[in-house]
């Protein structure tokens, strides 16, 4: 009996329609790992839209543009935190230094399905977790009078394992991150806020903000998810997705205080320490919620919408 | 160690505060002196392994921690004191 409750769940969640669309229709190619996608071409030029949408938007801020590969130094990750955060959610790159016995153990623990972990040893990466984490210790020192917006676009991982094509472990994020002072932290926030709901409302995407909280790991994460949310540090902006409507976060924004100044020595132009803030749009998020929204076949989407992505 | 002993070795320890936990009254507030999120979560469970016990669910927000006072209060109503 249990096994077939089972199967009634699982053939009822929310995302299962819009899950089979996707990879029926081939605009999302499915991996052996739930939450890793191929992308087609069709899904590709939505993101790429929304990627220069992204930019066409932020063209006032003046922002240096900065790129880094999606992986980053396992020192920058501990001391910014991530691994006190967020341990659970952790991508760390392992590689193989043994000689051929050990090799041979490898392949024979990979046929039958061992762990491979024993016979792996780490390497100094992980995978990165958020687009703007390795642009903090390359600001070290003292910002420019008014600070700095810089403008980071790329792929990040999360081990959050699901089959709701929301939940990707491997996404894109675009973010503006301020570096400055507190006052001018909140001021991009809340800049950013405004202009997201507008670039967002205008995809045809029913938008709203409301205060969030990051998954914080264990007890000790409740009490900071707490903090965070009583602060009003974190806010998303959300759209309702599938049949029911569930609101799902496409975008947010993060007041980090001193967080990544602190570790990092990140200093205003009158030597105070400075305050950070970033916005980011979460490209993928975006990209499956036209579609969810809009249809399956970007070609028949409402004309005002297509205009904005492709003027 | 009474309790407001611990207490103030606890903060010592972990709070990462800017001033001198003898310089602190019972009602300063812990995070205008320089305890940060993080740091007060370190203060949450090191208090537990001083009286052995366990903040509940509700009690795991900023204001239990924010001062001295707070703690104290915290820390009795767990420990039926």
């Amino acid at each position: 009996m249990a096994e077939v409750l089972d199967a009634t769940t699982a053939t009822t969640e929310p995302w299962a329609d819009f899950r089979a669309a996707l990879l029926d229709d081939g605009v999302l190619l499915a991996t052996d790992v739930d939450g890793v996608y191929g992308r087609s071409s069709t899904y590709e030029s939505v993101a790429d839209a929304i990627d220069r949408l992204v930019l066409r938007v932020g063209a006032d801020q003046d922002a240096l543009s900065v790129r880094f590969p999606p992986v980053m130094p396992w020192s920058n990750f501990v001391k910014n935190g991530y691994l006190e955060s967020f341990p659970d959610q952790m991508g760390s790159i392992h590689t193989f230094r043994g000689d051929e016995r050990r090799h041979a153990e490898l392949v024979h623990a990979a046929e039958t399905g061992e762990d491979r972990a024993p016979l792996l040893e780490s390497t100094d990466m992980v995978l990165c977790p958020a687009v703007c984490h390795p642009l903090y210790p390359t600001q070290s020192g003292t910002l420019p009078e008014g600070g700095r917006v810089v403008e980071v676009y790329g792929y990040c991982f999360r081990h959050e394992p699901s089959t709701d094509p929301f939940r990707m472990q491997a996404f894109r994020q675009h973010d503006y991150v301020y570096l400055g002072t507190p006052e001018g932290a909140r001021a991009h926030r809340d800049r950013w806020i405004e202009r997201g709901l507008e670039v967002l409302g205008g995809l045809g995407l029913t938008v709203e903000s409301v205060v969030a909280n990051d998954p914080f790991f264990g007890r000790p994460g409740r009490m900071l998810a707490a903090n965070q949310r009583s602060e009003e540090l974190k806010y998303e902006i959300v759209a309702p997705v599938f049949a029911e409507g569930r609101p799902t976060a496409i975008s947010s924004s993060n007041c980090h205080l001193d967080h990544f100044s602190r570790p990092f020595g990140i200093d205003t132009a009158d030597g105070a320490m400075a305050h950070t803030a970033c916005f980011g749009f979460g490209v993928d998020r975006i990209t499956l919620a036209l579609l969810d929204h809009h249809g399956t076949d970007p070609e028949g989407w409402p004309a005002d919408v297509r205009a904005v992505l492709w003027p | 160690m009474t309790v407001d002993e611990t207490i103030r070795q606890v903060l010592a320890d972990h709070g990462r505060l800017a001033v001198p936990v003898d310089s602190l009254s019972d009602d300063t507030d812990l995070f205008g002196a320089g305890m940060t999120s993080h740091a007060s979560v370190n203060v949450m469970l090191a208090l537990e392994d001083a009286f052995d016990f366990e903040f509940s669910e509700k009690m795991l927000k900023k204001s239990t921690f924010v001062s001295i006072a707070a703690i104290r209060s915290g820390v009795l109503e767990l420990t039926g004191g």
